[in-house]
């Protein structure tokens, strides 16, 4: 069976959820080998045979942490060249798809990115992504060399597949374009406690309604009875009330959860471009005529002030 | 010193319009009214106050790929401020994916000569993302992306770029590719006498022969990939919807334990 090379996106050895979902759509088009580089790579080998890897490539040095992007592509194309797989899965990260398509350029292939969905198909694998702020769903396939495809986040189920997931030291020679942007200084993002914003299963978002930056703990504790990630439309990132780490839109965060709960969020393009695609959608709005109630499978018209406190006490007094 | 900066822009239908696809697949140009795209204006802003930071004589050419009606993508940066503008135009470039479009674009580039490169984050049609990185790797040189503040000193350019889980300080020496965040500042509106200044600046029409591309790298059957169909997404289904009587939050949670969310 063909070898599928699949980008691992981990913390310290951590593996960050959508790489397990990657191993879920890998494993549908051949077998699942995972490259695993920077510190703490060889302790990603546990989580990926356990989701279907069976070989997992790893590779440490300063350079991944110390330049921009192109170590990793580096060691990617290092992989690539060891492997000849069928296909290159990367997951759709902002560094993930810089990777991915400067790979897809050295090794002569086309890329295809923010996949929601993958399947083996006749003439390789075929790709559904959703576009024009998601009004519209295209399949697509790479025509050319061996497919390159970034995947978004929660297109797939975490499924165990227990494997080999033998581990394998890649030798990677770097190329002399591998240290042109070095990384002088590096803040860590503070951790909030909540789900990554675009892997959560639920997210609770704030917007203009919100009407300032004190008033988002009430989005917040919502959020956290139902242990989701917090986002904002980009009037309330605009204003200041929101971190734009937190924005959920064309220009922030494309999100796809479970369920989506837009609090005084008229649903303007820009909004419904990043989240459209969402399972369940749920609102509340003073404004009966918000375009976001066009969306919604359940809506509120009514004050953010007085139904999301007596929401997040009824799940509270629920939850018991 | 000199400093050469060229800003690659792009012409894209208006996203509040009903952007759709032509027969061919392609996204339909004709029927939807084009613009400068948004997060491109963001990336001529940035250009002109490194130009106004500077000491050095810089020189801002803006560069397009597409059909004739980009010109206005041109125009509009002109009229920001840009010096003058290169419009590559093709009918063979019809269909061009973004490895050929990123094969347009570098050739170009070097073609005009550079020091600089600042791009958008992504385009407001396509969204990869991904032109920059494909930039700085076709012209070999360092990629400096998704910046949300960036200078340009003594022949280094340096930037911070805000990652999901860091926020990182980048430095590179030129020659290089930088792309700006829509956090990087306001972009500036034309004023009537950068309106008036833009009409006489230069805009140079390049065409696939002048950048020695041959036609089967581009286009619709050049293309590395292959859309095999589109289809509109159906309207959702028309939801509940209850006006809070002083009960809508129950009412709310009522329906979130209904689809087991609680």
């Amino acid at each position: 069976m063909a070898e599928v090379l699949v980008y691992v996106d981990h913390v310290d050895g951590a593996v960050r959820k959508p790489t397990l979902e990657l191993l879920t759509l890998a494993r549908r088009i051949g077998e699942p080998v995972a490259v695993a580089l920077g510190s703490g790579a060889e302790n990603t080998a546990a989580a990926l045979a356990e989701h279907g890897a069976v070989k997992v490539l790893t590779h440490d040095a300063a350079e991944y942490a110390d330049y921009l992007v192109v170590p990793k592509v580096d060691a990617l194309q290092a992989a690539y060249d060891a492997v000849s797989p069928a296909a290159v899965l990367v997951p759709s990260s902002a560094e993930g798809k810089e990777i991915a398509a400067r790979l897809a350029v050295r090794i002569g292939s086309g890329i295809i990115t923010d996949a929601t969905d993958l399947e083996a198909g006749d003439e390789g694998p075929v790709a559904t992504q959703s576009v024009f702020a998601a009004s519209f769903t295209t399949k697509t396939r790479v025509s050319k060399g061996t497919p390159v495809i970034t995947v978004k986040p929660n297109s797939a189920a975490v499924e165990a597949a227990p494997a080999a997931g033998a581990v394998e030291a890649l030798a990677v020679t770097f190329s002399d374009k591998a240290t042109g942007t070095k990384v002088t200084a590096r803040t860590p993002r503070e951790s909030t406690g909540r789900p990554e914003l675009t892997e959560a299963a639920i997210v609770v978002s704030g917007g203009r309604g919100v009407n300032g930056s004190e008033n988002f703990a009430i989005i917040e504790a919502l959020a956290d009875s139902l242990g989701a990630a917090v986002g904002a439309s980009r009037a309330a990132v605009d204003a200041g009330w929101y971190p734009h780490s937190n924005q959920v839109g064309q220009t922030g965060k494309s999100v796809s959860p479970q369920l989506y709960i837009a609090n005084g969020i008229s649903g303007a393009i820009q909004h419904r471009a990043g989240m459209q695609t969402s399972k369940t959608i749920v609102a509340v709005n003073k404004d009966a005529e918000a375009p976001i109630f066009d969306l919604v499978d359940y809506g509120v018209v009514g004050d953010l002030f007085d139904v999301v406190p007596q929401l997040t006490e009824e799940i509270n007094t629920r939850k018991g | 010193m000199s400093l050469r900066i060229v800003v690659t822009v792009k012409y894209v239908p208006d996203a509040t319009g009903d952007r759709h696809f032509a027969d061919d697949l392609t996204v339909d140009r004709d029927d939807v009214d084009g613009l400068l795209s948004e997060l491109d204006e963001y990336a001529v802003e940035q250009a002109l106050q490194i130009s106004e930071n500077s000491d050095d004589d810089v020189e801002i050419t803006v560069l397009t790929v597409g059909p004739e009606d980009a010109k206005d993508a041109l125009r509009k940066a002109l009229s920001m401020g840009a010096d003058k503008a290169i419009h590559v135009e093709d009918d063979d470039l019809h269909g061009t994916d973004v490895i050929g479009t990123s094969l347009v674009l570098a050739k170009a580039i070097e073609k005009a000569g550079f020091d600089l490169v600042v791009s958008g984050m992504a385009s407001t049609d396509g969204t990869a993302g991904v032109i920059p990185a494909l930039l700085a790797e076709r012209l070999g040189v360092p990629q400096v992306t998704l910046l949300s503040e960036v200078s340009v000193e003594d022949g280094v350019v340096k930037g911070r770029r805000d990652g999901d889980t860091a926020s990182e300080q980048l430095e590179a020496s030129l020659p290089a590719v930088v792309s700006v965040t829509d956090q990087s500042g306001e972009a500036r509106y034309p004023s009537f006498k950068g309106i008036m200044a833009a009409k006489k600046k230069p805009v140079q029409a390049w065409d696939l022969s002048d950048l020695e591309i041959d036609t089967d790298e581009v286009g619709l059957e050049g293309a590395w990939t292959a859309v095999d169909s589109a289809a509109q997404r159906p309207a959702r289904t028309a939801g509940t919807i209850v006006k809070d009587e002083g009960e809508g939050g129950k009412q709310l949670a009522e329906f979130l334990a209904g689809q087991k969310f609680i």
